[in-house]
């Protein structure tokens, strides 16, 4: 029986930042240097304070792997100007390459950074759910990469009963925006960053 | 709900065949299960173990960023295709095309003439893991070196230098570790200098460790850089000064002496060397371990108070850490190897081993003896295809091979050197496979080029890989090696051992290339023993006798070649349900079950070590003492920063530097904390010289909170790249480093290096 309603499940916590989500991704989808359908961000905050002789850190760190959220109400299909981009019945997004015309309306829309353009193509591109995987009752390539088992995917509610409810923590949009399939264990750090007091350490990694 | 992420199987599309093969073997400290995906004789994709259950006991081997995204290595456009000889000067990185016939014709030659000129141990196989099967890499080269008469032997590693020599001198053994399902008794985790989310300590070290958390250990991560192991696996983290560790666990010692939180019944029982009342024999009246730690003889005690100046750690706490590993039981004391690649590397390892023996952490579930903890029966066995025994009795320390080629003859004990009283020749001839150790990896890249060029030293120097790595470029030949998909391999669990994986051949060499044991195997034919050197196999065959050494030992229900191959599963486990725990005898009765140290007990003073008369830098007990290069010394004045050079998931050491997935996800930068940047005017991305006497590199940086201030740190393995000016853009640490090796193991220190950074 197929979910009604496919989410991820991101546990936080446990992410080292290793990446082996990204990797797999990219080679699941053949993608060129350049587009992070999964990218994992690091945020980072805090300061060093001398004691004496001794340094003394109140710094934190977490990660973030973040691929598209499926959401849904996927802003990215409400922008898109030709009906490409559109959400299944099961709640997968999906972009259409025949008729997308590459106007980059819904990356610009949408707060994840989810679809992105292909310079070859001149189309966007986005994570698939790994839908054809599901199709065979399979899971994602990210979620079956995880070497700390903190990814995770099914059905969102089933996701939150198991594992907590999940709270909205900077730098993640307010999920009332989009309504996103992502169901997520914060870092303790995360009640610690906010705007002024942590920031994306690893711009350059994640593109656009 | 149908679909959970067990239970699965990698699907094949049509057309597409699917091969569970063992990711090819280097030297990450993992070794997983990958899933080819090979259409038309190419391999299009590469999923991970996908066995069901994925349970404590036996679970999956889901391989890393590197594996993920080895295609991009794999049909890298720079691989090798045919044999190269040199044309300009050594070093020049210029080179033509020969045939197979010339290049192997060449190197058989040099072989016979250096052997006539010389005798064998002028010869000299390096150390090198850059292809680490029991098929591919160094091992197929020392069998050819062993049948035409010896070579001059090598004996440790780069990796564990000072701990595989100092954990014996504490225990007798290097067989110190729990297997790691234990973690999950644990109490407390103390995980010192380590890092297993990063450098993969043995694959799913990580998440044993977040399974020990979850059962309610306490973790707390020592380390100079918030590491990925301190973010996701740490409760708290505290930075400390490389290169102090010592001090720190000298002042954890003196509060648990001092506040009566030591196991004193399990000292009395089983160690020796504590206090004045269990010195070894001729050693009665000596420098006790807790009169170091008081400071008795040397007036100094080795209280927090002292350690703060030192560590950078508040004194208050190196108390709380003291008492909560004292008190919390059973508890773990895991040591990293980086904090012993460093100047007194085996102090720091015989620290570690010292607070868990007197807090009583030894031979108990859910505690650790720390040192180099191999597993109770071994683990994994490394080493299985038969390279033969050397008829060259000499070997030296493998970090010691720059040397022996300047002033190799008549270098013995001083240098390390073992089986001779001393060599009788300088190293002429290099057979370098899988290895960029000549250049990249080696300590002080400008003096290791420097030699190598002068070709009255290294006569002929022949580099066997799969691209033109640093050390290709000093080749006098270079024989093109292809890579573990394209030829048959066999591995073992890495360190910890609980499966065997198999490597079939996936997909065909590309071009001219070979794999490393055929080109071996040529050139043995050429030397007159090819019969001998194969015995009639190839790789499949050496394989297959490899499986039956495996099987002989700790894999008896290993299958047949052919069944292991026809079931397509790729990994054989031996489930882990009853972890084993290191001295469990021991502990029992130290008496029936004595170690294998002269005391027979727990040796936290060293009569052996005692006896080399050299206290200053190998004293009898574990002391503190400051590095050759420090924020102590004069040197700070000119170069105020440490220099570190963190395992990245970039690379394994300098394999992979050329994967541009890796280079997306893990780009080469310098990490600087923000205090010493603002000092220095440098702001995040900058291009940056860090530089001292030894060299410098220009790359750019990334400041960051995460590694603590006073320290620079530069992934290591990132392929050397001298501009005209000898200064290298590429960010490889090893133009800053030293070769001056450490006092007892003659291992590397490469770690201890202190440097200036400015605005490029």
């Amino acid at each position: 029986m197929a979910a009604s309603r496919y989410a991820f499940f991101f546990d936080a916590a446990s992410c080292s930042g290793c990446k082996a989500c990204q990797a797999a991704c990219k080679d699941k989808h053949d993608l060129p240097v350049g587009l992070l359908w999964r990218r994992v961000y690091e945020l980072v905050g805090g300061r060093w304070d001398r004691e004496g002789e001794a340094w003394v850190p109140d710094v934190f760190a977490f990660n973030l792997s973040l691929a598209c959220n499926h959401c849904d109400a996927p802003i990215c299909a409400e922008v898109c100007p030709t009906g490409s981009m559109r959400r299944r019945d099961d709640g997968i997004v999906l972009v259409d390459p025949e008729t997308c015309i590459g106007c980059r309306y819904c990356a610009w829309a949408c707060p994840y950074g989810a679809p992105q353009f292909d310079d070859v193509s001149g189309r966007m591109t986005k994570c698939t759910f790994c839908a054809d995987h599901l199709d065979l009752g399979l899971p994602p390539a990210c979620v079956a990469a995880c070497p700390m088992r903190a990814l995770e995917f099914g059905e969102r509610s089933e996701l939150e009963e198991r594992h907590g409810p999940s709270p909205g923590f900077f730098p993640l949009p307010d999920p009332a925006l989009t309504k996103p399939g992502l169901a997520i264990v914060p870092h303790r750090d995360a009640r610690r960053a906010g705007p002024r007091t942590a920031a994306v350490a690893n711009r350059e990694e994640v593109g656009r | 709900m149908g679909i959970t992420a067990t239970g699965h199987s990698e699907p094949a599309t049509s057309g597409e065949r699917i091969v569970r093969v063992g990711c090819p073997a280097h030297n990450c400290g993992g070794r997983c299960l990958l899933v080819a995906h090979v259409q038309g004789g190419r391999i299009v994709r590469l999923g991970t173990d996908d066995r069901p259950g994925d349970t404590l006991a036996d679970p999956q081997l889901r391989a890393c960023t590197r594996g993920r995204a080895y295609l991009r290595r794999q049909y890298h456009p720079d691989r090798l295709m045919y044999p190269l000889k040199r044309v300009g000067r050594r070093g020049a990185g210029e080179f033509e095309r020969i045939s197979w016939d010339e290049a192997l014709d060449l190197v058989a030659g040099q072989m016979r003439r250096v052997k006539e000129t010389y005798g064998n141990s002028a010869l000299f196989v390096p150390y090198g893991t850059g292809s680490y099967s029991q098929l591919n890499g160094s091992v197929v080269a020392r069998r050819l070196m062993n049948l035409f008469g010896g070579c001059l032997g090598i004996y440790n590693s780069y990796s564990w230098a000072a701990i595989n020599v100092a954990t014996p001198y504490v225990y007798g053994t290097l067989e110190t570790g729990n297997q790691r399902q234990d973690w999950l008794n644990s109490k407390y985790i103390l995980m010192w200098g380590w890092n297993p989310a990063e450098m993969r300590d043995g694959t799913n070290s990580e998440l044993f460790v977040r399974r020990a958390r979850e059962a309610g250990a306490r973790t707390v991560c020592v380390d100079p850089r918030m590491s990925p192991t301190a973010v996701a696996l740490a409760d708290e983290w505290i930075p400390i000064r490389p290169g102090t560790d010592t001090a720190m666990m000298s002042a954890m010692a003196y509060v648990m002496l001092t506040e009566g939180l030591h196991d004193a019944g399990f000292v009395r029982t089983h160690c020796v060397g504590f206090d004045a009342s269990q010195m070894p024999p001729g050693c009665v009246g000596e420098e006790s371990y807790s009169d170091y730690i008081l400071g008795a003889r040397d007036g100094v005690p080795k209280t927090p108070d002292w350690a703060e100046p030192i560590t950078a750690v508040p004194r208050a706490t190196i108390a709380r850490i003291a008492r909560e590993y004292a008190t919390t039981k059973p508890a773990v004391l895991y040591q990293g190897y980086g904090m012993q690649r460093r100047a007194y590397g085996e102090q720091v390892v015989r620290a570690g081993c010292v607070l868990a023996a007197i807090t009583g952490n030894v031979g108990i579930h859910g505690g650790w003896a720390s040192g180099l903890a191999n597993q109770p029966d071994g683990g994994c066995a490394w080493y299985v295809f038969p390279t033969g025994e050397n008829p060259v009795p000499a070997s030296i320390p493998v970090f010691l091979w720059s040397e022996a080629v300047l002033h190799g003859k008549g270098m013995g004990a001083e240098h390390g050197v073992i089986g001779t009283e001393r060599l009788d020749n300088d190293i002429k001839f290099i057979y370098a496979i899988a290895t960029n150790c000549l250049v990249n990896q080696h300590a002080d890249i400008n003096r290791s080029v420097e030699i190598l060029r002068d070709e009255t030293k290294v006569e002929f120097l022949v580099v066997q890989d799969q691209f033109l790595t640093s050390t290709a470029r000093y080749a006098d030949v270079i024989l093109p090696a292809c890579t573990q998909f394209e030829t048959w391999g066999v591995e073992d669990g890495w360190k910890y051992g609980e499966e065997v994986l198999l490597m079939p051949k996936v997909v065909e060499p590309p071009g001219e290339t070979k794999s490393d044991y055929r080109i071996c195997a040529e050139i043995a034919e050429r030397l007159g023993f090819g019969g001998e050197y194969t015995e009639g196999r190839d790789e499949r065959g050496w394989v297959d006798w490899c499986l039956d050494s495996y099987r002989r030992t700790r894999f008896p229900d290993l299958p047949s070649l052919d069944a292991f191959e026809a079931s397509n599963a790729g990994v054989h486990s031996k489930p882990v349900t009853a972890p084993a725990v290191a001295f469990e005898d021991f502990r029992r009765d130290p008496e029936k079950h004595p170690l294998d140290t002269p005391s027979g007990k727990i040796e936290i003073f060293s009569a052996r070590l005692f006896e080399m008369r050299r206290p200053d830098e190998i004293p009898a007990v574990p002391k503190y003492v400051q590095e050759w290069e420090s924020p102590f010394g004069p040197e700070a004045a000119r170069f105020p920063l440490q220099v570190i050079g963190h395992h990245t998931l970039h690379r394994v050491h300098s394999t992979h530097d050329n994967n541009d997935w890796l280079e997306e996800a893990f780009p080469q930068r310098a990490f600087i904390n923000p205090l010493d940047a603002e000092a220095r005017g440098i702001t995040d991305g900058d291009e940056v010289r860090v530089w001292n006497t030894r060299g410098a590199t220009v790359l750019r940086c990334r400041v960051t909170l995460r590694v603590m201030p006073g320290v620079v740190d530069i992934p290591e393995g990132a392929w050397w790249a001298p501009d005209e000016h000898g200064v290298d853009r590429a960010g490889s640490i090893n133009v800053l480093t030293s070769h001056r090796w450490t006092p007892l193991a003659f291992g590397t220190a490469q770690h201890t290096a202190m440097a200036q950074v400015e605005k490029a």
